[in-house]
Formats: structure tokens, C-alpha cells, sequence
């Protein structure tokens, strides 16, 4: 897009941040509230030269952009709740054979059919733990707009630099909300892209799945002459299935670290009045907006309280919490999830302000949490 | 050097050789197909660098392990759809399924019916052993009413599908049948499918003396090959109901349907493209 201001929704914003990264190919099913990016991808996708297909499912739709970032493209697929637990089984074949994708899910209340339009937060602990086995993603959750389509440009950096899925949260609320943004100039949003790292060596001479130092194997495309071979099995630095304990515990080690290891690099936290704050109010996405304003009104009684706001939720920030030696609480539309990561590493009082889901919580409810607990 | 010799070299290079010996049973059929594959890849003259092999899950998936191209094995069922993203965004490419009647046809099914109907460009190579072989012989989506497998000690209650009805039937260009006895027609339809576009299906029946045979009276591979010989009858006409296998039964194999000229996904999206850049 031109650069300058718009009014669009998260939807859209995802859509656009998207395509401005580099994105050029979107495969995915319907489902609410997500579908505003795939009608969105399906106009602009073409303009562009990039390729949008509506698979038959979502199981078919991450398939599909797995195979493709193998040609060498950008590729992404967006769904909610119901689509993300069919994607999950194939989550771990990317993260196995360490293919760059981009998945957006935008959360609605839940289990199962749930609440399809209305808001929840309960897809946070599946976005990490959703496939079989022990990896780890990336997971990125805005609160706003501005910051969808701005941290759509990470989302991609992200995939690309670790080799890995990156599971992009949104929430009902955000994913239909209408905002001002400003859109860069495109010149000034390719500075900030980072595109996978090419094989240095011609093929023969070339390990598919050796690593470089920083433990991520560059990555060579379909047609190159690499001779690819690539399998969800256990395998060795060629790629070939090696059914080992030994093989498992480099390859399932180096998925994990090479994610763990860059952690202070991949985390991004917003924090608000944190400083003096005696409690700190835990939350992300469009809940994280209601306690912004529930922070404010407690300053107003005198009371220390800060927000901090997870824009990283996996790998989980856990620094920031174990910077303040303060009481916690987690204010979550869920019945608990985030809240048990920061009972892990907070040192103080931990409390959980649940919402079962279909709306945030409002900033007065936020409110008299706080002082619940500061009493 | 002889020509059979210089074939069996390129065939050789095809092969990641280091890998080898194979994870099959010795009599099994899978080979019998790569092999009829891969000869037809040599003779269709096909750079090795503009072809990929995608497979799904079990005794066939593993097919992709051992060709020296560009190769991925999937997950269970998901070849296909694997395959449509790496071909519509590689158009140029030459894209083949090589796997299983269980990968394909339960687990993947909806996969096949859905990429058929869009018509992209791929051809799929599906081995057909009336078994779930890799997991020790339970009874799937082609096992012939009456067998009996792991899963079906009485018998087979369940009806296999008709795969080039099933395939004939959602507008796949090419369609046809052999068995593994059937090695030359097998490889010429496979050379052919490669020359043709859209999604093009040939299934191969082929033997599981293993765990389908011995619990069905076809104990050795010799058997269960002697039985596609005595039992198949060559004809490219046959009806829908002639295509059905039964138990024991007859099996009309041949190349049921060949036609051209109909644009392939990748084709009418190229035009979309078009559209949306005017």
C-alpha cells in the first residue's frame, strides 16, 4: 500500500503488514473472525503477483503454505480456534522441518464452536503446546491496529531468521475493530525485513540440516539443485530419517535452543507505570487496553500499579516478570493460562482476574481487582 | 555400453543410493512402481532439478526418502495439499505424488477430492496394496469387501473405493489402472501422465504379500503376482462398474481416461493475476 494513514481493521491490518513483509502467498478456509484476511489476501495477493487459494480445509491450508515456503516464498494462513487445532499436527511438521510460516489466529471464545464473534484469550498456552512433543514457536500478540500491521513485519522477520512457525494472536475485538494507522513508506519497511539465509555452499558440498553458529540451517529452495529431502521423522544433517536416540536429542535440542538462545532477542514487552508500581497488572491483547485505563484510575486513588503487557508471548518473557519483586495479577479472558507462566517466575503474591469470554473486562471491574489485592 | 546398462545408471542417479537397503519387505510391490516411476522420469528426458516427489505417511510414503530429488515426506494424508502449495507456487515445476491407498484415500481423501476438482497440475502415483501396511495390516479404504485383515477377522464389512470412477468423476484428465505385474504399460502410462497437465491419477495394485496376502490365501509374492496376471483383464473402455474390485475378483486395469485441453488450476490463476494487475 502507499504509505499514509488508513482506517482498517485488525483483519485487514494483518492482511497488509503481511503483504508489505514480503507475504506473496496465503492459503487458507474460512472461518470467523479471520475471513477479513483471506478476502483481503484474495484481492490484493494478485496485484502484487503474490498467489491466494482457498483450500479445502484448514489441515489442507497449512500443508499448502508449508510446501510452498519451500519454493522460496513468503507464506502465511489465517484461521480461529477450530481451524488452529486441525493446523496443530502440521505446526509440528514445521517446526520439525523447520519451514517459515506465518499463522494467524484470531481468538473467539471457546472450546470448540464457542462463541465464533466475541473475544477470547484461551488459545495462549495452545499456541505453544497446541502439537505433540516438546519445540518451541514464536508467538506475537498486538493490542492495537497500528501495532498489527507493524508487528506483522516481525511476525515475518521472525519465521524467516529462526526457521519456525510463527503463531500471530489476535483477538475477536481487535480482529474487528476499525483504527487510524499510519503505513510507512515501503522503502522504509524493507530496511526492516529479513529474509532466510540461502545456502552459502553449491549443492553436493551442502548439509541440508547442518546449522550455522547461531544453530539455524540456511535454507535452500525447491529447484535449486539440493536435492531437498525433507521429513517430519527424527532425522540427521542430510535430512535422512535417522531413528536414534542420539539423532532425536541433537535435532529436538537444537529446535528448542536455537528459539531459547535468541530469546532476549525475539522479546518485546510494553510496560506502563511499572516503575514505583507496588502491583503490576499482567495482560495482553484488547484486554491489556481496559487495563491501561484501570491503571490510570487506580494512580488517580494513589494506588501504585503498573501494566505489563506481553507483546511476545512465546518464547515467554519471563525476565520482566522476575525484574519486579512485586505482587502480580493476571488479567486474562480465560481461566487461567499467562497466569501460570508468571506464578513461575513472579517472586511476590500472584492472582488471576479470569474471563470466562465474549467480552473484555471493563476497566472498573480491572479496578476493584486491583484493590481486592492491594487491600 | 548397453542400453538396458545406461538406463539402469541414470535410473541409479535418481536414487539416493546411500540409503539404501529399503525399509519394504522383500517381494513388496512399492519398488516395482519407483522403479517404473523413475524409468519413466530417465526416459521422458525430465531434469532431475524440476522435479519434486511428495509423499504422505506409511509403507509408500516412504518412497520420498530414497529419490534424489527434490523429495518431502509429510504427514499422514497431507501430501497432496503439500504438494498444490509447492506447485502453485512453482508452476514450472514438475510436481508428483508418490503414495498410499491410506494416505490418500482415508485420511487424505478430502485432500484428493478437493485438489481433483480444482484440477492442479500434479500427478499422483497411488499404490494400492488393499492394506495399512506400515501398521500391520488393519483393513482401509480399498480392502475388498469380504477380506480379512487385522481389523476385519470375519471379513470386511466395508466397501473399497473405486478410485478411477472417484477420479474420472471430479474431471481428472488422466486416469488409469495397472498392478505391479503390469511393469511396461505401468511405466509407458506413467511416461504418458508426465507429458500430460492437470491432475492425473494412476493407482497400482500392488502386492502386500506381508500382511494382506498371507491372511487372504496369497501367502508368497509369487502368488499374489500370478493372481493380478491370471485375474486382470486389459480394457481402457471399462465401465464404472467394471473399474469395482472385489475380493479375489477380477481387475480391469488400463488407461481410462486421456484427455486434454482442460486449464489446470495454475493456469486460471495465471489469468486472475492478469485481471487483478490491470
Amino acid at each position: 500500500m502507499n504509505a499514509g494513514r488508513y482506517f482498517w481493521s485488525g483483519d485487514i491490518a494483518a492482511a497488509e503488514g503481511a503483504i508489505a513483509a514480503g507475504c506473496r502467498f496465503y492459503a487458507g478456509y474460512p472461518i470467523t473472525p479471520s475471513s477479513e484476511i483471506a478476502e483481503r489476501m484474495a484481492l490484493r495477493l494478485p496485484q502484487v503477483g503474490g498467489r491466494f487459494i482457498e483450500m479445502e480445509d484448514e489441515i489442507g491450508s497449512i500443508a499448502a503454505i508449508i510446501g510452498a515456503s519451500w519454493t522460496g516464498v513468503k507464506a502465511m494462513t489465517a484461521t480461529a480456534g477450530p481451524g488452529i487445532s486441525l493446523m496443530n499436527e502440521n505446526i509440528g511438521l514445521a517446526v520439525m522441518t523447520e519451514v517459515p510460516i506465518v499463522i494467524v489466529n484470531a481468538m473467539r471464545g471457546a472450546p470448540s464452536t464457542g462463541l465464533p464473534t466475541l473475544i477470547g484469550q484461551g488459545d495462549i498456552m495452545q499456541a505453544k503446546w497446541g502439537s505433540h512433543g516438546s519445540y518451541e514457536i514464536i508467538s506475537i500478540y498486538p493490542s492495537n491496529v497500528q501495532e498489527t500491521f507493524d508487528l506483522m513485519i516481525d511476525a515475518f522477520n521472525y519465521a524467516e531468521r529462526y526457521r519456525v512457525p510463527v503463531i500471530f494472536l489476535l483477538d475477536a475485538l481487535l480482529a474487528h475493530m476499525y483504527e487510524k494507522l499510519d503505513v510507512p513508506p515501503q522503502e522504509e519497511i524493507d530496511k526492516r525485513v529479513i529474509n532466510r539465509k540461502k545456502p552459502t555452499k553449491p549443492p553436493g558440498e551442502t548439509l541440508i540440516y547442518q546449522p550455522d553458529e547461531d544453530l539455524v540451517p540456511p535454507m535452500p529452495a525447491v529447484g535449486e539443485g539440493y536435492k531437498i529431502h525433507a521429513t517430519g521423522l527424527t532425522h540427521n544433517e542430510k535430512g535422512h530419517p535417522e531413528l536414534t536416540v542420539d539423532a532425536q536429542e541433537k535435532l529436538v535440542k537444537r529446535l528448542n535452543d536455537k528459539i531459547r538462545k535468541h530469546a532476549r532477542e525475539i522479546w518485546k514487552v510494553e510496560e506502563y507505570l511499572t516503575d514505583d508500581a507496588k502491583l503490576i497488572v499482567f495482560a495482553a491483547g484488547s484486554e491489556a487496553r481496559a487495563v491501561r485505563t484501570a491503571v490510570d484510575m487506580a494512580r488517580k486513588e494513589g494506588l501504585k500499579v503498573g501494566l505489563m503487557r506481553p507483546i511476545t508471548v512465546w518464547p515467554f518473557p519471563h525476565e520482566y516478570v522476575e525484574k519486579y519483586a512485586v505482587d502480580y495479577l493476571v488479567s486474562e479472558i480465560n481461566y487461567g493460562q499467562m497466569y501460570h507462566m508468571v506464578r513461575e517466575y513472579a517472586s511476590g503474591r500472584v492472582e488471576l482476574f479470569p474471563g470466562m469470554g465474549g467480552e473484555i473486562h471493563t476497566p472498573q471491574q480491572v479496578l476493584r481487582a486491583i484493590r481486592r489485592m492491594i487491600e | 555400453m548397453s542400453m538396458m546398462e545406461d538406463i539402469r545408471l541414470k535410473v541409479e542417479s535418481l536414487l539416493r543410493t546411500e540409503r539404501l537397503p529399503h525399509v519394504w519387505c522383500s517381494g513388496c510391490g512399492i519398488g516395482i512402481t519407483l522403479n517404473a516411476f523413475l524409468r519413466a522420469v530417465v526416459r521422458a528426458n525430465i531434469d532431475p532439478n524440476q522435479l519434486a516427489v511428495v509423499s504422505g505417511i506409511g509403507c509408500t510414503g516412504r518412497a520420498a526418502g530414497y529419490v534424489n530429488v527434490d523429495s518431502f515426506h509429510t504427514t499422514h494424508g497431507r501430501a497432496i495439499p503439500f504438494a498444490v502449495g509447492l506447485k502453485f507456487a512453482r508452476p514450472d515445476m514438475h510436481v508428483v505424488v508418490f503414495s498410499g491407498d491410506g494416505d490418500l484415500f482415508a485420511i487424505g481423501g478430502n485432500h484428493f477430492v478437493n485438489a481433483a476438482r480444482r484440477n492442479h497440475d500434479i500427478l499422483v502415483i497411488a499404490v494400492n496394496n488393499f492394506i495399512y501396511g506400515m501398521t500391520g495390516g488393519q483393513h482401509g479404504p480399498t480392502t475388498p469387501t469380504g477380506a480379512f485383515t487385522t481389523t476385519t477377522p470375519y471379513g470386511n464389512p466395508d466397501r473399497p473405493f473405486n478410485i478411477p470412477h472417484l477420479a474420472i468423476s471430479l474431471g481428472a484428465p488422466y486416469a488409469a489402472r495397472w498392478t505391479t505385474h503390469h511393469l511396461m504399460q505401468l511405466q509407458n502410462s506413467i511416461y504418458t501422465a508426465l507429458h500430460r497437465k492437470g491432475f492425473r491419477v494412476i493407482e497400482v495394485i500392488s502386492q502386500c504379500p506381508t500382511v494382506y496376502g498371507r491372511r487372504n490365501s496369497m501367502r508368497d509374492p509369487l502368488t499374489m503376482m500370478e493372481y493380478f496376471k491370471k485375474n486382470s483383464i486389459i480394457k481402457h473402455d471399462a465401465t464404472f462398474e467394471e473399474m469395482e474390485l472385489t475380493y479375489n475378483g477380477k481387475i480391469v486395469v488400463g488407461v481410462f481416461r486421456d484427455v486434454q485441453g482442460i486449464p489446470t488450476y495454475e493456469e486460471r490463476y495465471e489469468d486472475i493475476i492478469r485481471r487483478a494487475k490491470k
